[in-house]
């Protein structure tokens, strides 16, 4: 039965499909190949969503060694939800990747595109399903070696530099959770995640569990661009062509906060982490600085990919803001906001990569009449702005609602006044954008309107819906998120 | 009921299908209003009986929905909006045309879709549906607001939206988390949900919260938005920021008090007494800074300001004469003030003057703008036979209920201001000789269309004095509910 | 815990601090890269010091040996060296491309450029 292993095929399939994407020489059939590979990417993580809904956890003996000898990958309601947005931004990014702006690069390397692409997918996904920890790792610099070389596939030289930057940063972190992984096993003498957590609670009050904790909540951090930790996102989602800004901005950092929770919740239990080493204030510092200060200097930004990049920066710190309440409503924030800043991050970065096309740049000047010339793409910005600034009827309103209900349920006015403050912070980079393309006129004799081809508008609109609809209707997220953060919970005695 | 809020919207889609013939377009935006005000009118029986239509459209996280009910103060505040909906948009085909103004289909789109969310507003059945137009209307009068498209309309568009977003976002949604964590619901209950949930201290806040955070009511010190708003070309002024967004935001600020503390709760605590002096201080200072304005608009905007706070202050004295008072005071002065800004516009479009000191001898070119704004001028003041008295005179007993003889006083002063800055403009246009040049002599009336809405207005005023029974009637239980008086 | 076990974990602390403090302050990316290299392999060294039983033999089933190493963190490593493996050669041909457009490999220098 095909059907019983799926959590392999969820992984195996694009991982395969990469190589095969570089040997056709043909840079349209790659695309074809690459689109529907990740669309039956898609349908997979689906699949497994319903049938997580329907039966609860998952686990798949790869290669049929069990536990806890053999990798298992295990499939709950959390990695089920970031399968999902993780698969959905792949079909998506690919789709739109048919034509790409000219100088971006050329026809008859898109095949390595797309099977760099389809590699990073594969890492991404696989950390997600994986429930080893050492394979997790193997994932992690699957997809981060492939993203770098996407990031440098920019078209500026700066591109080069951004991607080298990326790749220190991304090595150390790994290591990081490397090392950390090493001294629990040292400890434990088991990789396999739910075996971690039971022996782990066995072992009490151990420095090498805490070491071991610190290097991994470090590495983590580093990977999902946690204030101050966050160097290294701005330049590489400025100057990366903009489709891959767009699939990164999506996946790679919330991937990350998956990681996190993954650690701070399965394997070390939320008491380990939050009582005996105290994250709960550290996280609530870092976070909160990184909403504010990265809100602030988003708005002094002249290149907009960068002010969104920045704007990433502090979206992630909600999410991680959300963990450190160490609540069920603050974990259903922290989620939902996973799927909504997708949702919204991925819409706004493929805006401006419909913008890159036909204009060249994204320089805030060079966006002037944006709203005539492209009155779709213009739409979408101002949509997906809207839902970054957390306006009802938008997914961003949703998560935010939670994210300071949690806040206001343990009396924490303060935090929940920043969390608005942030809001506002936001509303004024967004409106310098819709400023700009609205009211000032076009530089001269390019007035005409220009919106880009099909294939790249489609998916912008998809996500810019997506960010409405998940606004109105939340059952899908918030109910995922929920049972989720349920889930998360009961493995905490 | 959902026909009343769908209305607009199509109304909206039915103008940018008719974008390319002018006629068409603006006809198709007066029969939405003329719908619009039949539907709501048909619903005026079930209210004024004491019935309350419900309609929940969805709901979007436990205890939140997007609901509607409709109860006599929204029926009240839908009536004004539609029916001056239907009086602008006439208005300012003549007004858009005289002025040749550019972008006009974007023009009545965003008037449509502006309507819709205040016609939301009026029948939102909770606080979170309230706060949901609230925002909608923000963000769909900001077109409006820089229709102008300059530098100088995009500097009152940031202050607008700066002000407006960010009140409602830093202390309305804090305001409604945390009612919303207090009560686990937001629905508008008759008596207030928040009784017994919380201490005073809290609910001292939380009022505090609500009342800054709508910040389209314009009290001070988050009042710079109105007066930078009048950027805007005058029928926006004269329908959004006369009576649909400005009174949207008393309108909250009353279903607020009523519904989601109760006027009891609020009296018996006495916690809104300090906002009810920051009313007071905001009518007079707004009336002082008004008399220092030489541009017509802008007097008329600190004008409004001081008028939007005679409702906070019905609101805030909590007691049954005041907010009769102030639910009165949304119509009355919606009706006076709009009938002030049409005579401006109308001032605007027939002879190119914006400043008071440029109108000498007006009179005798404009003579049917000027009486119009004249009857304006006395409804506003408070004078009889005009409807501004009502209003008046139930604030000024609901003072006396509230032994707050301070604030009576401040309400007699506003009232002696008004008449300082406002009759000196027809006296002068009236009585003062023009000045020398030929010019003003060829100064005619405005467009037909323009004098149809100031007289429809201007009657208006005055029959609200012969006539205030209905909605009187319809308010009463409004008050009654509550158990004072 | 034996003077060699602790010798070998002193080891992995220095060269630890020695990578990472290459990466840190070298303006030169090919430098930058053997930090970073020897960063990596530091925490290889705790993996396989972890494997290391005392006396013990490559764990092969034969007569006269009962006491065998862990082989798993040496299996675990052999992939983590891949692993570095990719991260060097990726990192190498990136400084290639940087040689090719900037004509330098100094961090300072290219900073230059950029901001003509």
């Amino acid at each position: 039965m095909i059907s019983s292993h799926l959590p392999a095929l969820q992984v195996v399939l694009p991982l395969i499909s990469a190589p095969v994407c570089v040997l056709i020489r043909k840079g349209l059939v790659a695309w074809m190949f690459a689109v529907a590979v990740s669309w039956i990417t898609f349908v997979i993580a689906l699949a497994l969503l319903v049938h997580v809904v329907a039966n609860g956890p998952l686990s798949y003996a790869m290669g049929g060694w069990a536990a806890p000898y053999g990798i298992v990958y295990r499939i709950d309601l959390l990695t089920a939800f970031v399968l999902i947005i993780v698969a959905g931004m792949g079909a998506l990014v690919t789709t739109s990747a048919f034509r790409v702006a000219p100088g971006d690069m050329s026809r008859d390397h898109q095949n390595f595109f797309f099977g760099i692409f389809l590699l990073v997918l594969t890492g991404l996904l696989g950390i997600t399903v994986t429930g080893d920890a050492f394979n997790l790792y193997v994932f992690l610099e699957i997809s981060s070696l492939a993203s770098y070389a996407l990031v440098a596939l920019g078209r500026d030289r700066r591109a080069l530099m951004a991607a080298f930057q990326y790749l220190i940063m991304g090595t150390i972190g790994a290591t990081f959770i490397l090392a950390g992984i090493g001294l629990l096993y040292a400890v434990t003498g088991t990789l396999n995640m739910e075996d971690l957590a039971q022996r782990l609670q066995q072992v009490d009050d151990s420095r090498a569990v805490k070491a071991a904790f610190a290097f991994i909540v470090v590495g983590a951090s580093l990977k999902l661009a946690l204030f101050p930790l966050h160097a290294w996102l701005p330049n590489a989602y400025t100057h990366a062509p903009a489709l891959v800004s767009a699939f990164l901005a999506a996946t790679a950092t919330k991937v990350g906060v998956y990681v996190l929770v993954r650690f701070i919740y399965t394997v070390f239990g939320g008491v380990f982490s939050f009582e005996t080493m105290s994250l709960g204030p550290i996280l609530m510092v870092f976070g909160l600085c990184a909403a504010l200060v990265s809100s602030l200097v988003a708005i002094f930004q002249e290149n907009v990919k960068r002010m969104f990049a920045y704007s990433s920066v502090a979206q992630i710190g909600y999410m991680v803001l959300g963990l450190s309440f160490a609540s069920h409503t603050g974990l259903t924030a922290a989620i939902v906001h996973i799927f909504n800043h997708a949702a919204m991050k991925g819409a706004l970065f493929l805006a401006l990569a419909c913008a890159v096309y036909r204009l060249g740049s994204v320089e805030l000047s060079e966006l002037r009449g944006l709203g005539r010339r492209m009155p779709i793409t213009f739409a979408c910005i101002v949509i997906a702005g809207l839902s970054l600034i957390g306006v009802p009827l938008t997914g961003g309103f949703v998560s935010k609602w939670y994210l300071v209900s949690a806040a206001l349920e343990q009396d924490l006015w303060l935090v929940a006044a920043a969390v608005l403050v942030s809001s506002l912070f936001a509303v004024v980079y967004v409106w310098r954008v819709v400023e700009v393309a609205y009211f000032q006129s076009p530089p001269d004799g390019k007035g005409a309107r220009c919106e880009a081809p099909a294939s790249l508008v489609i998916p912008t609109v998809a996500l810019a819906v997506a960010c409405i609809y998940f606004g109105i209707d939340t059952e899908p997220t918030v109910g995922v998120a929920r049972a989720a953060a349920n889930e998360l919970l009961a493995s905490i005695p | 009921m959902g026909l009343a809020l769908i209305t607009p919207l199509v109304g909206a889609f039915l103008i940018w299908i008719c974008r390319v013939d002018a006629d068409l377009r603006e006809s198709m935006s007066v029969l939405a209003a003329i719908v619009l005000i039949l539907l709501v009118c048909s619903l005026f029986p079930t209210v004024a009986s004491g019935g309350r239509p419900h309609l929940q459209i969805l709901e979007i996280l436990p205890g939140l929905s997007l609901a509607f009910e409709l109860e006599p103060l929204g029926m009240l505040f839908a009536a004004v909006a539609s029916i001056l909906w239907l009086v602008t948009t006439i208005y300012a085909i003549g007004y858009m045309r005289g002025h040749a103004e550019k972008n006009q289909t974007r023009f009545y789109i965003c008037f449509a879709v502006s309507l819709a969310s205040t016609i939301g507003i009026a029948f939102s059945g909770n606080m979170f549906t309230l706060f949901v137009f609230y925002e909608a209307l923000t963000i769909a009068t900001y077109p409006l607001v820089t229709h102008a498209g300059g530098e100088a309309a995009k500097r009152a568009g940031r202050v607008y939206l700066g002000i407006l977003l960010g009140t409602s976002i830093l202390f309305q949604l804090l305001a409604i988390l945390w009612t919303w964590g207090i009560a686990g619901h937001l629905d508008f209950v008759p008596g207030g949900i928040l009784r017994d949930q919380a201490p005073p201290m809290v609910i001292a806040i939380l009022f505090a919260l609500y009342v800054f955070g709508v910040g389209k009511a314009a009290l001070m010190p988050f009042h710079r938005w109105l007066p930078a708003a009048m950027v805007a070309p005058t029928p926006v002024s004269a329908l959004l920021h006369a009576v649909a967004v400005v009174k949207a935001g008393v309108f909250t600020i009353l279903k607020i008090s009523l519904y989601i503390f109760g006027i009891d709760l609020l009296a018996d605590l006495g916690v809104s007494q300090w906002i009810t002096y920051v009313a007071a201080i905001t009518i007079l200072v707004a009336s002082l800074v008004a008399m220092t304005k030489d541009n017509l608009k802008a007097r008329l905007a600190y004008s409004t300001i001081s008028q939007l706070s005679y409702v906070v202050l019905g609101a805030t004295l909590a007691n049954s004469f005041a907010v009769v008072g102030g639910a009165l005071h949304v119509a009355m002065h919606a009706v006076a003030k709009i009938t002030l800004f049409f005579c401006a516009g109308a001032i605007l479009v027939a002879s190119h003057k914006t400043e008071v000191s440029q109108m000498q001898g007006l009179g005798r070119a404009m003579p049917f703008t000027m009486t119009a704004f004249l009857i304006g001028s006395l409804s506003v003041i408070g004078l009889p036979p005009f409807g501004g008295i009502w209003s008046k005179w139930y604030l000024a007993l609901g003072t006396l209920a509230a032994g707050e003889r301070l604030v009576l006083a401040a309400l007699v002063i506003s009232s002696l201001l008004n008449v300082a800055y406002l009759l000196p403009i027809p006296i002068r246009a009236f009585f003062a000789p023009p000045p020398g040049d030929s010019k003003t002599t060829e100064i005619r009336e405005a467009p037909l269309a323009c004098m149809i809405a100031i007289t429809v207005t201007a009657f208006a005023c005055l029959a609200l004095f012969f006539y205030p029974q209905p909605l009187y009637q319809l308010l009463s239980p409004v008050v009654n509910l509550d158990g004072a008086a | 815990m034996t003077t060699l076990g602790v010798f070998n974990y002193w080891v992995a602390v220095v060269l630890t601090m020695i990578g990472l403090y290459l990466v840190m302050a070298s303006d030169n990316l090919v430098k930058k890269l053997v930090g970073l290299n020897i960063f990596q392999t530091a925490v290889f060294l705790i993996y396989i010091t972890i494997g290391k039983v005392e006396g013990g033999t490559a764990p092969i089933l034969k007569e006269g040996f009962d006491v065998y190493s862990n082989p798993l963190p040496h299996v675990l490593i052999l992939t983590a060296i891949v692993v570095a493996v990719a991260t060097t050669s990726v990192g190498l041909a990136l400084v290639t491309r940087i040689k090719e457009e900037y004509g330098s490999v100094e961090e300072a220098e290219m900073r230059k450029q950029d901001e003509e």
